[in-house]
């Protein structure tokens, strides 16, 4: 090989690291863009309706928490929705049963219990692999549904919670009959976990989790513990599930318990698959297009809609394997090459 | 001066087959051993047991004078020894700038770190690009590595076990798989490893551990047969029966 293109090669690898190192705060902004601005435009087009809007967003917090432990770590499971409920129950709980009102501690409450959730399950579905893996993560959303429904005194059963009562938020904003403010205050929770995800997914620790995903084995061999890290993760997600089960009992003022079933569940992991995975724009874009869907075609056709639900589920898993976000992704990365080598 | 890695009496047996036969060995630093033998000879179960992925049925392992035989695997890697894979295990979706970066930051206690990016760490890239450059990986540093060529993923792996800096290195035939074309720049890696690095690599190509092992060790099922120079190895009548075969006269002629 001569020099010159041993130079050029150097030269290139060079201007691979400046153009990564520069897309990390672009494509962050790009993001919390992307986020005010559909925001905003759902706001405007959609005012009569910001209770939908509101619950799109509780429900993305809860599809990105499903992506930390399946689209960063490889974990399968049908159970995410234990840990939404369980941040929803109790943020509920604490205004219900204990007077706290203010929607600030209550979000903390349900982060706490999402993350001490995302522990237990953590704890117990990690001691299986693959199949055994999923199976126990529908034992355990089933377990947390079960527990809450015979805790009746507690979580209502299946009357649901109710008698949530909310202070004004930062001690100005009354959380009004049309949900201007709970909106406000799930778009501000949404910009705030997406911030911080992406610090998170592209730390030493992301990149470790990501390694796990895709082997275990090469990870023990450079002597990190993968199971260490994947409780690690478990918490962290429990805590965005959490937040998304507290913004949903702030925003409807009731807890039911399909918050905490196995059917949210599995439609957690349908919209993840339809935004694609391991990508936190696949995450939002998923929720997005699932729930806008939902409501449209149920809206137009009451009797067929979950046909066409199913229908677009089959179209993406067929032609769009990587999801409609990362099947974009590939499109402009592709023509990103083109255009790159004609290039002189 | 005392060994790096000692392994003392170790045995195994799953039920009454016993794949490790009470196996001694013990390395210094700087030292080239290569360890040999034919299928079935016990090779892989010694790495499992001197790993820690097996736990042997009695024997000890010592690493730097510390018994480890108690100690995981995870444990093992972080006192120093380090295996590489005879089939190459990486992440496909990764590149070879983020495998270093990852391997770094493990050593350094870094890894499970919430915030920042190896990239914007000077002191991580650093090590990484001085490894990227000694095994001739610069220019792929961002390539995913299903895109480059499996020579160079051998490379690569070589090059994690080396960001690991490890005292005792076990190499799982570093060169299997990688066409005729590229051993060359395999050996030039193995050439420059280190000097006072202990090296036991498991190899099946016997030129390869002719140029690269100042001593061989024969294990014939699950039995150390041999233990002693290069040059006496072919000479040896109970390897060339157990092992060697055909072998033996090439490696009289060459």
């Amino acid at each position: 090989m001569t020099e010159k293109t041993n130079s050029t090669l150097t030269a290139s690898a060079e201007t691979t690291r400046n153009r990564l190192r520069a897309g990390f705060i672009s494509r962050d902004l790009y993001g919390v863009a992307a986020i005010v601005i559909v925001a905003a435009a759902g706001y405007v087009l959609f005012p009569d309706n910001l209770a939908l809007l509101t619950r799109i967003i509780a429900i993305a917090l809860l599809v990105l928490s499903l992506d930390l432990v399946t689209g960063y770590c490889g974990v399968a499971t049908l159970g995410q929705a234990a840990l939404f409920g369980s941040g929803a129950y109790a943020a509920g709980i604490l205004s219900a049963h204990y007077g706290i009102n203010d929607p600030l501690l209550m979000t903390l409450g349900g982060i706490i219990a999402g993350a001490v959730a995302g522990l237990v399950c953590g704890i117990v579905m990690l001691r299986a692999h693959g199949l055994p893996q999923l199976v126990l993560s529908i034992a355990l959303v089933y377990l947390f549904h079960e527990f809450a429904n015979k805790a009746s005194s507690w979580t209502g059963g299946s009357d649901g919670l109710s008698g949530i009562v909310l202070d004004p938020l930062f001690g100005l904003y009354e959380f009004d009959l049309f949900g201007h403010t709970a909106y406000f205050f799930g778009v501000i929770l949404l910009l705030i976990v997406f911030a911080l995800l992406r610090i998170v997914v592209r730390s030493p620790f992301g990149m470790l989790c990501r390694g796990i995903k895709e082997d275990p084995v090469r990870i023990r061999a450079i002597g990190a513990s993968p199971h260490k890290a994947l409780i690690k993760m478990y918490i962290i997600s429990g805590a965005v599930a959490g937040t998304g089960g507290a913004l949903s009992a702030i925003s409807t003022q009731v807890v039911a318990l399909d918050a905490l079933s196995f059917t949210q569940s599995a439609e957690a992991l349908v919209m993840l698959v339809l935004g694609g995975t391991g990508s936190l724009f696949g995450a939002l874009v998923g929720t997005l297009v699932f729930m806008l869907f939902e409501d449209f075609v149920s809206a137009a056709n009451p009797f067929h809609w979950l046909t066409m639900v199913g229908a677009l589920l089959i179209v993406v898993v067929l032609f769009a394997p990587k999801g409609i976000f990362g099947t974009v992704q590939d499109l402009l990365s592709a023509r990103r090459n083109r255009t790159g080598e004609t290039r002189p | 001066m005392s060994a790096v890695f000692e392994v003392i009496n170790l045995k195994k047996a799953f039920g009454g087959l016993v794949v490790t036969n009470d196996v001694s060995l013990s390395m210094m630093a700087g030292d080239r051993v290569a360890l040999i033998g034919p299928n079935g000879a016990g090779k892989t179960t010694f790495v499992n047991l001197v790993t820690g992925a097996l736990k042997p049925s009695s024997g000890e392992v010592r690493l730097r004078n510390e018994p480890v035989t108690r100690i995981g695997p995870t444990g093992r890697v972080q006192r120093g020894l380090v295996r590489s894979f005879q089939v190459t295990r990486l992440f496909q979706c990764m590149t070879p700038a983020e495998h270093l970066g990852l391997a770094v930051l493990q050593r350094t206690g870094k890894s499970a770190q919430l915030h920042g990016n190896f990239l914007t760490r000077p002191a991580v890239m650093e090590e990484v690009d001085d490894l990227l450059e000694r095994l001739g990986l610069y220019a792929l540093a961002h390539r995913k590595v299903r895109e480059i060529a499996y020579g160079q993923q051998r490379l690569l792996e070589l090059a994690i076990a080396l960001a690991l800096k490890p005292s005792v290195l076990l190499l799982d035939e570093p060169a299997a798989g990688v066409p005729q074309s590229d051993t060359g720049r395999i050996e030039d890696a193995l050439a420059n490893l280190p000097a006072d690095l202990a090296v036991l690599m498991i190899e099946h190509d016997m030129d390869l551990v002719f140029r690269f092992a100042k001593r061989v060790i024969v294990l014939a099922t699950g039995t150390i047969i041999f233990d002693g120079l290069p040059a006496d190895v072919t000479k040896d009548a109970r390897v060339r029966e157990a092992y060697l075969g055909s072998y033996a006269n090439a490696g009289l002629n060459a």
